[in-house]
């Protein structure tokens, strides 16, 4: 019975928006574009983030990266013939990470190049990337045939190379591959295994550790078959380089030591290096760091939500308060006839907050379609989650509650007697 | 000053005793009831006439329990409403009053049946027993047919019989007039008025504030009022000038 009252007096509530439809729509616009707009940025704003998350997920949250980057003087040296530049993370960096740390579950060596491969008829450039079996436990991806890098394709330097899903597509190497002979870069390798490849792509400033080209090979046999120095096609000339280790990737037991271990390495690392030719990236600093800037973003939009909503609410007031005047002798009738001040409070209140709730479902649709739009036309990633629903159409009832209180108020608080006289 | 309230009796659905309504006009103080007690028996016909600012207008609102006395009391229906908060007369007015007014004061966006149905739905009444309530009412005053029109397709005497509907739905005891004719011609005044007796006719009290002496002879009695006081009280013709 108190169900029906409440849905009579809502139907009573939107007859009589229904009375002034251009009126009543007018007045949610404000609403409508309150809520839409905070749809639209909260679910751009949850994909940008989700993007961002996932990014650094893949870089593992235990682990940390340390690479070879060139100086900046070498890199203007360089332009001079037959300079060789040397610079890097050296086997003895290596050792001594390896060892000197407590804390650190596993660690990788890389070394990486670009060299042309060619299965059969079909060639393109990979690149290669010499590393141990540890690698495949701290860049997890799932094999998709064969299998990875063993310990005993170390020991044995055994010339054994793992392909990855998009690689191996484009040289059209399939199941059937495993097996068959791979040349890189001169050498006869075997293929034992594709694994699955990651979109390559930034996470915050560092790389991806693994590219959609890559050919895994035992970091021995990297080193025997393909040396230490690198030269590489520029507009003077050959440049030359000599990288012994162009990245490790240490794994932490703990990830709250992480950034600890990290700031040990680097200054371990400072003592043996003249100039800065490494940097450390701990992909949960990041992490931490993305979320902090999410929770920024998300106290900006929803100001600016806020703000949008609020000019709304006061519309919708505005126009209350004008139909309040317009209703006076309505409201003096209802009131001679016995209708109690809460009973003329509820029935603005419930129009307020009916059309409110229209203006926020709107809104809701409106902003729906935004983020699909934009995913559509420009590709950017767009999240809707359940919150980012419910949240802004519960904040439009709550300004239809908030808004509309004052101009109900206004209309309890007329005199009978003189609204029977208004004309 | 004369008391016109006989002893209180069980008879009598409205009874003031000593009743002052005083309005703060700046510094001035306006008595606009000045001390009146009068009684009116269940199911009697009284008219309220007298010159504009004698009271009648102040005397209909607070009999209809839209405002408040500030000295004195108030019984409706032995019931002492003279303290009584905002809520507790709305209570009053929607079990025991039906209004009736000269513009008819019809919610112009509702229709016939809605603007009938009003005091049923502040009643609680549920829908499909509303309906029903508000076309017998419809049907009573000759409206059956125009129950879906909204009031301005209607014209002045049909606007008055939606408003005599609208009044009766409750099932009052007590219903109020304030120049019911004012806004229509000779012909349909007097078929209002014709209404309005066979209402007291059924039982209902009915007190009408009118200014024009052939319709107040509609009542059986007159209550004269001047200067927030009665002037003198007439019954069936015999008038008692009680002031002097």
């Amino acid at each position: 019975m108190q169900q029906t009252r409440i849905t009579r007096n809502i139907w009573l509530g939107i007859e009589n928006l229904l009375l002034h439809k251009l009126r009543s729509f007018l007045t949610m616009l404000g609403v409508v574009f309150g809520v839409g707009s905070v749809v639209a940025m909260l679910s751009v704003g949850e994909g940008a983030s989700k993007e961002a998350l996932e990014q650094i997920r893949k870089l593992g949250s235990n682990n940390i990266i340390v690479s070879s980057t060139k100086p900046v003087e070498d890199e203007m040296a360089s332009t001079q013939h037959s300079h060789m530049s040397i610079f890097g993370l050296t086997y003895d960096d290596y050792a001594r990470m390896m060892h000197s740390y407590g804390g650190i579950r596993q660690t990788a060596p890389v070394k990486l190049m670009r060299k042309d491969s060619r299965l059969r008829e079909r060639a393109m450039e990979l690149r290669v990337v010499g590393t141990t079996p540890q690698w495949f436990d701290l860049v997890p991806r799932d094999v998709l045939a064969g299998r990875v890098l063993v310990p005993s394709d170390q020991k044995g330097l055994s010339p054994v190379a793992v392909l990855t899903e998009f690689g191996a597509r484009k040289i059209l190497a399939t199941e059937n591959t495993i097996g068959q002979t791979i040349t890189i870069g001169g050498d006869s390798f075997e293929v034992v295994g594709i694994v699955k490849s990651e979109e390559s792509g930034q996470a915050g400033n560092i790389q991806i550790p693994d590219q959609e080209v890559d050919v895994y090979i035992p970091i021995e046999v990297a080193r025997q078959y393909f040396g230490d120095i690198f030269s590489k096609r520029s507009s003077g000339g050959f440049e030359r380089e000599k990288v012994e280790l162009h990245q490790v990737i240490l794994q932490v037991e703990d990830p709250k030591r992480a950034e600890a271990t990290a700031a040990a390495i680097e200054s371990m690392l400072g003592r043996f290096h003249k100039k800065k030719d490494y940097a450390i990236s701990v992909p949960l600093a990041l992490l931490k760091q993305a979320e902090a800037t999410k929770r920024r973003f998300n106290i900006v939009l929803g100001s600016i939500a806020g703000i949008s909503l609020l000019v709304g609410g006061i519309g919708i007031m505005n126009i209350m308060l004008a139909s309040v005047t317009e209703r006076t002798r309505e409201i003096g009738i209802r009131r001679a006839i016995g209708a109690k001040r809460g009973q003329i409070i509820s029935q603005f209140l419930i129009e307020t907050v009916v059309l409110s709730t229209m203006g926020g479902l709107i809104g809701l649709g409106l902003g729906a379609l935004i983020p699909l739009l934009i995913t559509h036309f420009s590709g950017m990633a767009t999240v809707l989650t359940l919150n980012g629903i419910l949240l802004p159409l519960f904040i439009s009832m709550g300004i239809g509650i908030l808004f509309g209180l004052y101009p109900a108020m206004h209309a309890a608080r007329v005199d009978p007697i003189v609204a029977l006289r208004h004309e | 000053m004369i008391d016109h309230a006989t002893e209180p009796s069980s008879q009598d659905i409205v009874r003031l005793e000593s009743a002052h309504k005083i309005y703060q006009m700046g510094m001035e103080e306006v008595h606009a009831l000045a001390g009146v007690s009068v009684s009116f028996k269940k199911g009697s016909f009284w008219a309220i006439m007298g010159p504009s600012g004698s009271g009648k207008s102040t005397m209909m609102n607070i009999l209809g329990c839209l405002d408040r006395l500030t000295s004195g009391r108030y019984y409706l229906d032995g019931k002492d409403v003279s303290q009584l908060d905002d809520d507790s007369l709305s209570e009053f007015r929607l079990r025991y009053l039906g209004f009736i007014f000269q513009s008819f004061n019809l919610i112009p966006q509702l229709t016939v049946q809605r603007n009938i149905e009003l005091p049923l739905y502040y009643l609680g009444w549920d829908a499909v027993e509303s309906a029903r309530r508000a076309k017998e009412l419809a049907e009573e005053v000759g409206l059956g047919d125009r129950l879906s029109h909204r009031p301005t397709e209607l014209s002045g005497g049909q606007m008055q019989r939606v408003a005599i509907a609208r009044a009766l739905a409750n099932d009052p005891q007590l219903i109020f007039a304030d120049e019911p004719t004012g806004n229509l011609d000779t012909a349909t005044g007097e078929q209002i008025l014709e209404l309005l007796d066979k209402l007291n006719e059924e039982g209902k009290t009915i007190i009408m504030v009118t200014h024009e002496a052939d319709i107040a002879d509609h009542a059986q009695n007159k209550l004269h009022m001047k200067d927030g006081l009665i002037d003198r009280i007439e019954s069936n013709g015999h008038a008692t000038d009680e002031n002097h």
